[in-house]
Parts: structure tokens; C-alpha cells; sequence
């Protein structure tokens, strides 16, 4: 459904992505992981061109962006409405309730039909145990809640691909499962997605494959019984190691 | 019913004529300084967001051209922009009276401060909010008026509120060009009365002080019905 091909990024004189090459398909969950400051977000980023790549081909089936070459701002939009993307802070909009941050995508850049988004949106707060929430502000939310609205945001415009952006780095550990097992729901409804964590177990558990990235590169990559439980390459192992026992 | 003169201590105030004075001065107030006052600021603010919103843009040429707008407004004083424009009109043949000159340079001048307190607000909004309306696939300008815009314009009301009750006083540098405002109409009434025109400056500063009044209850009404979204 997506390959990416020879994706570059710098920021100044910090490569933070060298030559990424990487193909997700149809009903997939890939799980990113990597240390601090190994480009995972920024991969996960140019995937949407919130970050635009130096170099490198991001393509849909029906549409590829070369960014080697100068690109149009509709091009980007374009490719921009192939995802759907969740935040570590949730960015949800403040000035608006829940469901209409949920009603907003649909209505201001589909222009569907209202009564049938604000049925949808209702369904899809439903979903993720909020309907009851509908009418409050996102101030009036839990870390959890607010988080869980961004997902519901995020899957009303109908996107082919989920974002995931660390969703649950931000969160008190207490309020971490509930959002874990609405995309834990969403894996098993066949949603493809990409999952920037650092929750390994959730990622042994959902992810169809594990990539491992670490100063621009990836390093490994496979299904999580293999890189997780097995993983091949030293800094995969360290990683690993830190992660899960992180007094030592 | 006080009704002839009052002395404190040597000093005799002249109550009769300030009651004699107050209608006349008010009056001026109510049908000149205040309309002059929300119409240029109407039009400042106008003109202030387009300068935010090209100042934020990347349209270059623009970006410099309202650069230089702002920057020559202010470092310029109101007094000298006042001026100027008054007598730079009739130059290009443009012959307007006193009080739509005077707009035009208020609006002016609003527009250049206001423009800053607009561009600061946009640019405190965080930048996630920008991503967020992205993601949902909004173009640039749908995320600017739908999710950017709302959330500044919130942050902006009080610093335009102290902007706008400046302004009701700045409106007084109109009497230099002949604007019959509260103040004009004050220097009117004190050159008549020359023995008592102090007095006549403290009404009229009087006056101003509960124009202003009145505008700062105002502000905190309209400002705690714009929190309804935020936390406390």
C-alpha cells in the first residue's frame, strides 16, 4: 500500500534520516522503535510530508510523491489525506468540543453531509468509550480521554493509514492501557498502521513487523519474535536491554 | 443644589460653570470622540490583521512592504502622523474635512500596534495546532481561520482592549487639526474663561477618566465570556 524509497533528511547539518527504504502493506501494524533522537518520528513524519524529505519517493498506489524534485503544495495535501496521524500531545482543538473536533476533518475538508459525519462521529466516540464525553472541552479530559478523541479524530476522515506519533509517551502510566487497547482494537479490525512506541511488549503483542531504527538507518527489521525476542544486530540488543530494564 | 462658587482654603472652585460645562463637553464626547474612536479602531484592526497575515505569510516583497509600514508608524509620533497627513492630503488634491483625516490616520496607527499584538498571538498558538488541522487534511489558510485564528484572537483581546482605551484618549491629539472632540471643545470653553480653565482641563479629564471606566468593565466582561474554553 506505501513504499517509501531512499528517504533523506537533514536539519542543518544533523542527518537525522539516511537512505530509508520501507514498504508497509494492507491491514499491516509496523512498530517503530529506536533510541531518543534516532529519527523514528521524522520517518514517521515525512510520511505525511509534516516533514518534507530531502530526497526519496513516499508512494500510495495511486499516488507518489518524489521529493528529489521541487513539489506542489497540492501534491503534499494530497498525499496528506492518505493518513490519519495521532499525536504525543494530542493537539486536539481547544476551542472546540469533542465532537466537533471529531466533526471537523469530515465536514470542513470532505464537505460531507453533517448529519450523516455527526452519526459517525458518534459512533466512532463510541468506540473509543467517549460518547458520553461528546459535548465537554478537551480541557475537561483526562491525558487517556483527550488521547483517545485525537484517535477518534484521526480514523473520521477515513484514512488508509494510522500515524502514530509515541501516543502514549505523554501519559500517566494509570492512563496508558486504555489507549493501548483502543489501537490494540484497531489492529484487529484490520486498520494498517505505523506505531512510533516505546511500549515493547505492545509491540511484540500488535505489530505484524518491528523496524529498528538508530542514527538514520534501520538496523533491523522483521516480525517481533524475531527482532524483539531474538534480535540479531548489537545495537538492536543494547536497545532492547535498556529499555526493559532501565535501573541497571 | 450647589450654585455659587465654593472656596477651600484659598482655592475657589467654580461649580457653576462646571455644571454649565459638563453637557456641552460630554456631548462632544458622546457624538465625536467616541464614533471617532470605534470607527478608526474598526478600521485598525482591519488593517492589522491583513498586515499580521501577510507579516506571517512568505510572500516576500509584501512581507518587507507592511515591514516598513509598521516599523515607520511606530517610530513615528501620532502627533507628527496627524500632521502630516492632514497637510499631505490637500497636496494630492484630496479634499476631506477635519474628522474622516483624522480617522484615517488613527486607523492608521492602530493598525501598525495592533498588527504586533495579532502576529504575537498567531505566532503563541502552538505549533501542534497547526500539524493537527494538516493531518485532518486542511490547507494552509482553512487551518489559519478554523483552528490558528480562533485560539489567537482569544489570546489578542486583552492586549487590544488596552490598545482601544488608548486610543480614546490618544483621539484628543484630533483637536490639533480642528476636530471639535471632547477636548477641542474644552480648550473652546477654558478660552472663555481663562480665570477657571484648569478646572475646565480636570472635567474634561474627568470625562475621559469614566469613558474609560465604563470601556474597562467592558473588557472584563467580554474577556471572562471568552474563557469558556480554557482551564482555571
Amino acid at each position: 500500500m506505501l513504499a517509501v524509497k531512499g528517504l533523506k533528511k537533514t536539519f542543518g547539518t544533523n542527518t537525522v534520516l539516511k537512505s530509508i527504504d520501507m514498504q508497509v502493506d494492507k491491514g499491516k501494524v509496523i512498530a517503530i522503535l529506536g533510541p531518543s533522537g534516532s529519527g523514528k518520528t521524522t520517518l514517521l513524519r515525512c510520511l505525511n510530508a509534516l516533514e518534507i524529505p530531502d530526497e526519496g519517493i513516499v508512494g500510495f498506489e495511486d499516488h507518489q510523491v518524489d521529493f528529489s524534485q521541487e513539489v506542489k503544495q497540492q501534491e503534499l495535501i494530497k498525499l496528506r489525506r492518505k493518513s490519519g496521524m495521532v499525536f504525543q500531545s494530542y493537539n486536539l482543538f481547544p476551542h472546540r468540543t469533542v465532537l466537533e473536533n471529531v466533526m471537523e476533518g469530515p465536514i470542513q475538508v470532505q464537505k460531507r453531509d453533517k448529519q450523516t459525519v455527526r452519526a459517525e462521529a458518534i459512533e466512532l466516540l463510541n468506540k473509543v468509550g467517549l460518547k458520553d464525553k461528546k459535548d465537554l472541552y478537551p480541557y475537561q479530559l483526562s491525558g487517556g480521554q483527550q488521547q483517545r478523541v485525537g484517535i477518534a479524530r484521526a480514523l473520521a476522515i477515513k484514512p488508509e493509514l494510522m500515524l502514530f506519533d509515541e501516543p502514549t509517551s505523554a501519559l500517566d502510566p494509570e492512563l496508558i492501557g486504555e489507549v493501548l487497547r483502543v489501537m490494540r482494537d484497531l489492529a484487529s479490525e484490520g486498520w494498517t498502521m505505523v506505531v512510533v512506541t516505546h511500549e515493547i511488549k505492545f509491540a511484540q503483542e500488535i505489530a505484524d513487523e518491528v523496524i529498528f531504527i538508530d542514527g538514520g538507518v534501520i538496523v533491523e527489521q522483521g516480525p517481533p519474535a524475531e527482532v524483539l525476542s531474538h534480535p540479531k544486530e548489537e545495537r538492536t540488543q543494547r536497545f532492547l536491554h535498556r529499555i526493559l530494564n532501565p535501573t541497571e | 443644589m450647589l450654585t455659587s462658587n465654593m472656596v477651600f482654603g484659598g482655592i475657589v472652585i467654580p461649580w457653576e460653570l462646571l455644571q454649565q460645562s459638563f453637557w456641552p463637553i460630554l456631548i462632544e464626547g458622546i457624538k465625536v470622540t467616541i464614533p471617532l474612536t470605534l470607527i478608526s479602531f474598526f478600521f485598525g484592526i482591519i488593517i492589522a490583521l491583513i498586515t499580521a497575515l501577510v507579516r506571517i505569510s512568505n510572500i516576500k516583497p509584501l512581507r518587507w512592504i507592511f515591514s516598513v509600514y509598521v516599523s515607520a508608524i511606530r517610530g513615528t509620533p501620532l502627533l507628527v502622523q496627524l500632521f502630516i497627513i492632514f497637510y499631505l492630503l490637500p497636496e494630492l488634491n484630496i479634499m476631506i474635512d477635519p474628522y474622516p483625516t483624522a480617522i484615517i490616520a488613527f486607523s492608521l496607527n492602530v493598525g501598525a500596534y495592533a498588527s504586533e499584538i495579532f502576529r504575537a498571538s498567531i505566532l503563541s498558538v502552538p505549533k501542534g495546532q497547526w500539524e493537527a488541522g494538516f493531518t485532518i487534511g486542511m490547507t494552509y489558510r482553512k487551518t489559519l481561520f478554523r483552528v490558528i485564528l480562533p485560539q489567537a484572537l482569544r489570546v489578542s483581546v486583552p492586549p487590544l482592549s488596552n490598545s482601544f482605551i488608548g486610543l480614546v484618549k490618544e483621539t484628543s491629539l484630533a483637536s490639533q487639526i480642528l476636530v471639535t472632540e471632547l477636548f477641542r471643545k474644552s480648550q473652546q470653553i477654558g478660552a472663555t474663561n481663562l480665570d477657571q480653565i484648569v478646572y475646565i482641563y480636570i472635567l474634561a479629564a474627568f470625562i475621559y477618566w469614566i469613558i474609560c471606566f465604563v470601556l474597562s468593565l467592558a473588557q472584563h466582561r467580554l474577556e471572562r465570556r471568552l474563557d469558556r474554553y480554557t482551564a482555571r
